[in-house]
């Protein structure tokens, strides 16, 4: 067993997930089944191999490029609104399960 | 005439020449829709208002004698994880059962300014994690060709629409294979373009590095004509590639005559059905005798894939699925005390036990202690399967492999074991972490009737070469979605 009952109250908790006994149950059996599979990746010796982050590393300028230069087909002029117009306050809370005219609301963030 | 029936051209000719009207096709695909959904289960919600709307500009367009644009009158479907203004839009999940988005997916806006008449949502696996289209929160979708099968997965309700008639075509998303596998189980054409071809703005994000947005069509050439329609540069999309959009048509009708294509033994090995094996290979002898050459290859590293997709998608979609907190726009939890306790429940509510699964393996592989082992290790061997296809296109113009090892299998069958369903996925699974096109095109069917897939995977932005493969196999054969 690589996943402990412990390891899965964690995750759930990094993971803002609250899980019923039942699930917690199903969880553990299910990530050390899918973990044992993954295992076989310990086969294949990687460590000269770069790791792959964005298939789009390919598209941004020649190999020359270093950083954040190689996405610069990605970038644009830092202007208020330069690719179009920002959502009008009301639209932006039309969706909102609890707001104001002006904010979100939610419940108590700090416990005094 | 069949209204239903018509292909994206002949329905768009027919509305030009004013044989028939875009409201006449819309009303037809309701009816349709009306008369078979009921079964099937592949619309979550109808956008009748806007959909009758649109004919009515492109019939009022017909009407002035002005030439109407590609897909003029089209009445289309759009997977439900693409943003549609003002109508709801679910990713097939209860956490967003009533968002109605504020914007449009780029890809939506393309189709409809090319005139295409956006009918509905389709159904789908919840946030795009599922191959049989049984993870959707809703109802799950039933495969047209037989109703006790699934019509695979994600996009389900997107091919089972184009099956069964309901849709001229539609817009699918493919992130492990969910343009693909479900176009060969429900015998439609599937394209999935390069990474970064067609722009992902507006669709709702599973795994950033691994989302495409395609089509899901009747023939390979209606699949050009919407590529053409949806390709290309997005400012809004920084990962979309400034690569020119070549027109996908004038290649379509080129002989494949010494084109070479790639077969690679670790697709034809086991694991894969006798009778998808002999109708995979039958079409291949076909496309010989259409002077191809065929070209063995090897892709040694196919067996790693699976673990390496499931690895790098479930770290990606749980960073992507953070914002579903029940905040701004998710569903969120009644009689909450804190914030905390709104962010856990509102979630536990919102997700389905796929997305929960794939979100805890995803977190697990990225916390500290093991984001080397897991999530960085993943990274690495995907750069292997990347070069194995690099290398490979050295030698040849395209791989042909099955589209997925079995054809569909029935409704609750892998449901109890996700491992099971998720080795299902080992041919398509391999484009997307390459970033490769691919398209999957019907080539035979079983002896229980059921499509089987043929995939013509091709090099970076080199969909031209696929398409015309594909549509030399199709006009050779009488394997043309019905």
């Amino acid at each position: 067993m690589k996943v402990t009952e412990n390891d899965v109250a964690y995750v759930a908790d990094l993971a803002n997930l609250e899980l019923t006994e039942q699930e917690r149950i199903a969880m553990l059996r299910d990530l050390n089944s899918i973990l044992d599979h993954i295992d076989v990746l310990n086969e294949l010796d990687t460590s000269d191999v770069p790791p792959m982050a964005q298939v789009s590393d390919r598209f941004g300028g020649g190999d020359s490029r270093q950083g954040s230069e190689r996405f610069f087909y990605a970038n644009r002029e830092d202007v208020v609104e330069g690719l179009r117009k920002s959502l009008p306050h009301d639209t932006a809370l039309a969706n909102a399960p609890d707001a104001d005219e002006d904010f979100f609301t939610v419940p108590k963030v700090i416990e005094r | 005439m069949d209204l239903t029936s018509l292909t994206i051209d002949a329905a768009r000719t027919a509305v030009q020449e004013r044989t028939t009207t875009a409201f006449a096709l819309a009303e037809a695909c309701y009816a349709r829709i009306q008369k078979e959904d009921g079964q099937i289960g592949a619309f979550l919600t109808l956008s009748k208002d806007r959909a009758l709307e649109q004919a009515d500009r492109i019939d009022r367009m017909a009407a002035e004698g002005k030439t109407l644009p590609p897909l003029g009158g089209v009445p289309v479907g759009i997977k439900d994880v693409m943003s549609t203004r003002g109508v709801r839009t679910t990713a097939g999940s209860k956490s967003l059962s009533s968002y109605i988005p504020p914007y449009d997916c780029t890809a939506v806006a393309r189709m409809e300014a090319a005139g295409a008449v956006v009918l509905g949502k389709m159904n789908c696996d919840e946030f795009a994690m599922g191959s049989s289209n049984e993870n959707s929160a809703f109802h799950p979708v039933r495969n047209p060709r037989d109703l006790s099968r699934v019509p695979g997965g994600s996009s389900g309700g997107s091919a089972a629409a184009v099956a069964a008639h309901m849709a001229v075509a539609t817009l699918g998303s493919d992130t492990g294979g969910s343009i693909r596998q479900p176009a060969s189980f429900c015998g439609v054409v599937g394209l999935m373009p390069t990474y970064g071809r067609v722009s992902r703005y507006g669709l709702i994000a599973f795994a950033s590095s691994l989302d495409h947005i395609g089509p899901l069509t009747r023939t390979v050439k209606d699949a050009a004509i919407i590529l053409g329609a949806i390709a290309g540069r997005d400012p809004m999309d920084a990962t979309s590639a400034d690569v020119p959009v070549p027109d996908y048509l004038t290649a379509l009708d080129k002989p494949v005559r010494g084109m070479k294509l790639g077969v690679a033994k670790e697709y034809f090995a086991e694991g894969l059905d006798d009778e998808v094996r002999h109708a995979v290979e039958t079409a291949i002898d076909k496309l010989k005798s259409l002077g191809c050459e065929i070209v063995p290859v090897s892709l040694p590293h196919t067996r790693y894939a699976i673990p390496t997709y499931y690895l790098i998608a479930t770290a990606e979609a749980s960073a992507n699925l953070a914002r579903y907190d029940g905040v701004r726009y998710s569903r969120r939890a009644q009689g909450v005390r804190t914030l905390s306790e709104m962010y856990r429940r509102s979630r536990d509510e919102g997700f389905g036990a796929e997305v929960k699964r794939r979100i805890m393996l995803g977190t697990y592989a990225l916390s500290a202690g093991y984001y080397d082992a897991y999530y960085l290790k993943a990274q690495r061997v995907r750069t292997l399967l990347a070069r194995d296809f690099e290398k490979a296109f050295t030698k040849v113009d395209a791989i042909v492999t099955p589209t997925s090892p079995t054809a569909a299998f029935r409704l609750g069958e892998k449901w109890n074991d996700p491992l099971s369903m998720y080795l299902a996925d080992i041919y398509t699974v391999t484009a997307d972490l390459a970033g490769i096109p691919g398209i999957s095109i019907p080539c035979g069917e079983t002896k229980d009737k059921l499509p089987i897939g043929l995939q013509i995977l091709g090099k970076h932005f080199d969909e031209s070469a696929i398409l015309q493969l594909g549509h030399a196999y199709e006009q050779a054969t009488t394997h043309q979605s019905a």
